[in-house]
């Protein structure tokens, strides 16, 4: 296993070389001078050196490269060209409320499709199985944003029971953190609900097939431990493969729903760079995300072994 | 089920018209995902035909004095702030979106084909360096993706699908690549290479057939993605610039009037919830159809 654990942390390093080259690579493919870009029409020459001195856009590319990337693993991302303040700084600000989102939603969908799921494979081809895979359907097909609107309409300017926009720390009020999160996690949670749902269901359907689970229903196994004990432990793999992989569409669905919201988040600071032309928190943010996601895909990987030990580490 | 057995008869047979006929034996049985295509069809249909039904141009035909007026007769889902027509926008939307996805997804096929071609069919440092690029491509989450590229290349409706194709298309090279990696050493591509059969042939003619069917199921799945991705971008002022109509951009537009005019946020959002309902529908019923073992 530890073997196994080593083997991945290295295969990570070329993806995450990708990935920076990738995020490098944004700024230049801005057409024309990045710096003019950047700076906007009313730019001084003087301006316009300045800050192509301080981006390093004299230079020749891999040289440029390669100052980008010792200046990353040191930490420093950069300053904001608007706020002047350091990118990583923008970044832990930002992330706390983001993960906060991402996590409600995903408990959000956890508690709606696991359920749903092993009820629409225990049900299989009977109303309750189509009237699972209906919302699951719907849950796949409405777009999160239109629903976090349908949400804000309803729940907010007609029942005033949950405000519409804003963010509150979990350490300033709890009350207060989660009625504002309630809203924007259940649109983004939704979505994720109706793709577990899915998976849940097929994956338990597959091991319901299987003769062991016939040979512990034989022993005299009740329902309760056949589908909770056997089944589900046994088709988590698939489950917690798409519940990963999707984690990337959490993190972009948070983009569209923390502008909504008007949640904090490194969703908005995204947005909010981009119409600021502010490429060096884009970049910060960018490579972020994807370091988080490439080492979520290493937590999915590691926790393969609890769900499957048949899975040999050693070997491949 | 009876569809597995259909699509295998199909199979045996290998006729175009046999296949057609089975295609349309699954869908019969699958009234759902008959559905879909119904839906699908038709709001392609309505794409095409837009500039004929709407009643209203959804740009120049400003009118102020009819400001977010509640659907009626003449305005079936009514007007916007600049009291423009919501359905003829939504029709011209739907020509926008469906235009932008199904190019960006074509083209992200296009790409992904040959190099998942490559990549599988050369293997070694030509696999793995084609492959590591991949899966850095595939670290980012797409949209980000997506918002990151029009942040650099500017918003317009050409770098949408350039943005949107760059995302997709290393989904693609990667299910292809695993396509031609279970068929490469079969016995009659070996058969065919000791013939001496070049490797184009070989890639085009009797590799990339095997890879039709995941493809087509993966297209519409990325189709319903890219409907999606296309309206978030829009939404948040990054896809199509006004004021030329988006299903994304209209419900941007709605943001502001929720309370007073929450028919433009109610109509657009339908259309892409329709549309992507029935291209999921569908991808299922492809799915049955092309790849019953999926089942």
């Amino acid at each position: 296993m530890a073997n196994y654990v080593i083997k991945r942390l290295f295969s990570m390093i070329p993806v995450l070389l990708v990935v920076s080259i990738v995020v490098f690579l944004l700024v230049h493919l801005v057409p024309g001078d990045p710096a003019a870009v950047m700076l906007g029409a009313e730019a001084t020459p003087q301006q316009l050196a300045e800050l192509q001195e301080q981006l390093g856009l004299n230079k020749p590319l891999a040289e440029q490269f390669f100052n980008w990337l010792g200046h990353m693993l040191s930490g420093d991302l950069g300053h904001s060209l608007v706020s002047d303040k350091e990118v990583l700084t923008l970044l832990w600000e930002r992330l706390p409320a983001t993960m906060a989102l991402i996590m409600y939603a995903l408990l959000i969908s956890v508690v709606i499709a696991i359920p749903l799921g092993i009820i629409s494979a225990v049900r299989h081809n009977t109303r309750w199985d189509y009237g699972a895979m209906l919302i699951a359907l719907i849950g796949v097909s409405v777009p999160n944003f239109w629903a976090g609107l349908l949400l804000i309409m309803t729940f907010s300017l007609h029942l005033g029971w949950f405000p519409s926009t804003g963010y509150v720390d979990v350490t300033q009020n709890l009350w207060k953190h989660l009625e504002h999160l309630a809203l924007p996690a259940f649109a983004l949670g939704f979505l994720q609900a109706g793709i577990v749902t899915r998976m849940t269901r097929s994956s338990m359907l597959e091991v319901l097939k299987q003769d062991y689970i016939r040979t512990i229903r034989a022993k005299g196994g009740t329902e309760k431990v056949v589908i909770l004990k056997h089944a589900l432990k046994n088709s988590m793999i698939p489950i917690i493969t798409i519940i990963g992989i999707n984690f990337g569409l959490l993190l972009g669905g948070t983009v569209v729903v923390e502008t909504i919201f008007s949640i904090p988040g490194i969703g908005q600071l995204l947005v909010q760079s981009v119409f600021n032309r502010d490429y060096p928190v884009i970049q910060g943010v960018i490579l972020c995300v994807a370091v988080i996601y490439v080492l979520i895909s290493l937590v999915v990987d590691l926790l393969y072994a609890y769900f499957d030990p048949k899975i040999d580490y050693n070997e491949g | 089920m009876e569809y597995v057995e259909i699509t295998k008869e199909a199979e045996k047979k290998g006729q175009f018209a046999e296949q057609m006929r089975a295609f349309w034996k699954v869908f019969s049985i699958r009234k759902i995902a008959a559905f879909g295509l119904a839906i699908v069809c038709f709001v392609i249909l309505i794409a095409i035909l837009a500039p004929l039904l709407a009643p209203f141009d959804p740009v120049e035909d400003v009118d102020y004095g009819n400001r977010i007026a509640n659907p009626s007769a003449t305005h079936l889902f009514g007007t916007d702030e600049f009291g423009r027509d919501i359905f003829s926008r939504v029709l011209m939307g739907a020509q926008v979106s469906i235009a932008i996805s199904v190019s960006a997804v074509t083209i992200s096929a296009v790409i992904g084909i040959v190099i998942g071609l490559i990549s599988g069919y050369y293997g070694r440092w030509v696999d793995n360096v084609l492959m590591r690029i991949v899966d850095g491509l595939m670290s980012f989450p797409p949209i980000l993706f997506a918002i990151a590229l029009m942040a650099a290349l500017g918003n317009n409706m050409g770098n949408i699908i350039v943005a949107l194709a760059v995302v997709y298309a290393p989904l693609f090279a990667r299910l292809v690549r695993g396509t031609v990696l279970s068929v490469k050493n079969k016995e009659y591509v070996e058969a065919i290479q000791v013939m001496g059969g070049s490797h184009i042939r070989i890639l085009f003619k009797h590799i990339l057939p095997n890879c039709l069917s995941p493809l087509l199921i993966q297209m519409t799945t990325y189709f319903a993605y890219a409907i999606l991705a296309e309206a978030s971008l829009s939404f948040i002022g990054l896809g199509v610039p006004q004021p030329e109509p988006s299903w994304g951009n209209i419900l941007y537009d709605g943001r502001q009037y929720m309370l007073e005019a929450p028919w433009i946020t109610v109509f657009p959002g339908v259309a892409i919830a329709v549309t992507v309902l029935g291209l999921n529908l569908l991808g299922d019923g492809l799915r049955d159809y092309l790849d019953p073992r999926m089942k």
